[in-house]
């Protein structure tokens, strides 16, 4: 059992050297069955394990994660968060998931370092700054924050933007969410895994499931894995770019496609990026992480792939808009570049939906933008999976929408691919 | 970056294309078939293969034309390319 975070607790490990911390969580080795299985040992994952025991008594769960817990997608993000999104199903899906991080940290008793330093999205020509004046009102209208910077004001936020009238693609603006920022990604996966073990969730690594099994009425009865078959009569899975290689052993076929997005970090150097400046006109995401890497978000590449890396000619694209937009950046070197593997669906929505099988239900195609609803995203599959049926905030992101002509597109309401 | 061979110029780099995405994706014949679920197939469901994946480039900087590529998405590894209408 792990002891509680405090500040006598601090300074009592500092105090004894360091040497009494215990591990954070149980290494647990598969029992024959569980109440519930969640397939994907992400954040989303994690999330939801410890919100089913936490919130709906389902304490006999187990997390099945096929590497190790935090290493897939919640390892490899630019930790972005915000909720200003057009639709109203969409920013009320993430606004959830932001009053979630408001309080993440006290939550788990864990530091997960959520910042809401702002997120500042730049307008470069009359098509973006409709787009962001009326994302602007509609946020307003559905009770989210989000306001128009004008160039000034925009560098007054942010100085080192360059706002010369001599760029290609000059800032005419912006929309900042100030509650937006950022959190630790690795703490966000290290704080539910803990938190979840505690109450008895268990947490299975190097554990890759190979088949959904299912009885005479169709219906899940058990998972196959690398580590032997688990009964179950409920499954989540919260896999990621490996949503549909593990829909389709039950033989769902979802609306999704996985493509590699790419990120890099520079050297590390001290405070001055102080907030998250995003483009999506000319492709640039950047911020800085607290270890003082910016940490910098790059484009999905053309084509389907699980390789979890990319070409580099996407990398250049975005550092030649960052330069341009930051030219005290330009004689930064570049520490590491790497990909993650997203699962993209065609409006750019995600799906927390039950699936056509009974006790199957399903948390995908968050596409680019997975991270920020970690917490929301965890607490909706679990709720799912309890009543198996949606809470009103994830009732819309269903896999029948497509079907039924009901999408939620923010692909076309952004008008970029993320 | 992929270097992939246009059956019509030879191999090029991949910034000379464009992706279309699956390849042998069928149009359900309207007439035929008036069934919601074989045109959601049609529009939106992909097969996403983890592994050998038949896929439409465009050669948008060359010769214009369509064509079809095996790749292995597992690598990125490009085995073979072939002409619209051959296999």
């Amino acid at each position: 059992m792990t002891s509680r975070f405090s500040g006598w607790s601090l300074l009592l490990g500092g105090l004894s050297g360091q040497r009494r911390w215990r591990e954070q969580w149980r290494a647990a080795a598969p029992k024959r069955g569980y109440d519930a299985i969640i397939v994907g040992g992400g954040g989303h994952g994690l999330g939801a394990a410890y919100y089913l025991a936490k919130q709906h008594g389902i304490r006999d769960v187990a997390v099945l994660e096929k590497g190790w817990i935090g290493g897939g997608n919640t390892g490899r993000n630019t930790t972005i968060i915000r909720s200003n999104y057009l639709f109203a199903e969409s920013s009320a899906l993430y606004d959830h998931a932001i009053r979630l991080w408001e309080t993440l940290s006290q939550e788990l008793n864990y530091n997960v370092m959520y910042s809401p330093r702002g997120v500042l999205m730049l307008a470069h020509n009359v098509h973006d700054v409709q787009v962001a004046q009326r994302h602007i009102h509609a946020n307003h209208a559905n009770g989210v924050d989000n306001e128009w910077l004008s160039p000034r004001q925009a560098q007054e936020f942010c100085p080192p933007l360059n706002i010369s009238g001599s760029l290609r693609y000059p800032v005419l603006g912006g929309a900042l969410q100030r509650r937006g920022g950022t959190a630790r990604h690795d703490a966000v996966a290290w704080g539910y895994a803990r938190a979840a073990s505690a109450l008895g969730v268990d947490i299975i690594e190097n554990c890759e499931v190979t088949g959904l099994q299912r009885d005479a009425n169709g219906a899940i009865c058990g998972v196959a894995t690398t580590r032997g078959t688990i009964e179950c009569g409920r499954v989540g899975v919260s896999a990621a770019g490996h949503s549909s290689v593990v829909l389709q052993m039950a033989d769902v076929r979802l609306p999704l496609e996985s493509f590699p997005l790419q990120a890099l970090v520079s050297e590390p150097v001290k405070p001055i990026m102080p907030c998250v400046v995003m483009s999506n006109t000319i492709h640039a995401y950047v911020s800085q992480s607290d270890k003082g890497e910016l940490v910098i978000g790059a484009s999905t590449d053309a084509y389907t792939s699980y390789t979890q890396r990319g070409a580099l000619h996407v990398n250049l694209h975005t550092l030649e808009a960052i330069c341009e937009l930051f030219p005290a950046f330009r004689r930064l070197r570049m520490l590491r570049n790497w990909g993650g593997i997203v699962d993209v669906t065609p409006d750019r929505s995600p799906i927390i939906a039950k699936t056509p099988v009974p006790g199957l239900y399903v948390n995908c195609g968050w596409g680019t933008g997975g991270f920020k609803a970690t917490p929301g995203a965890g607490h909706l599959l679990a709720w799912t999976m309890a009543h198996d049926a949606p809470h009103t905030l994830n009732a819309a992101f269903t896999i029948e929408r497509f079907r039924d002509g009901t999408l939620i597109d923010e692909a076309a309401a952004a008008a970029v691919n993320h | 970056m992929l270097v992939i061979p246009c059956p019509y110029c030879g191999p090029r780099p991949e910034l000379e294309f464009s992706y279309g995405g699956q390849a042998h994706v069928l149009r359900p014949a309207a007439a035929t078939n008036p069934d919601p679920a074989g045109w959601n197939a049609f529009q939106y469901e992909r097969a996403n293969t983890r592994g050998l994946h038949a896929e439409r480039w465009r050669h948008v900087h060359g010769c214009a034309r369509f064509f079809n590529v095996i790749r292995d998405t597992t690598t990125d590894e490009v085995l073979r390319s072939y002409r619209s209408g051959e296999k």
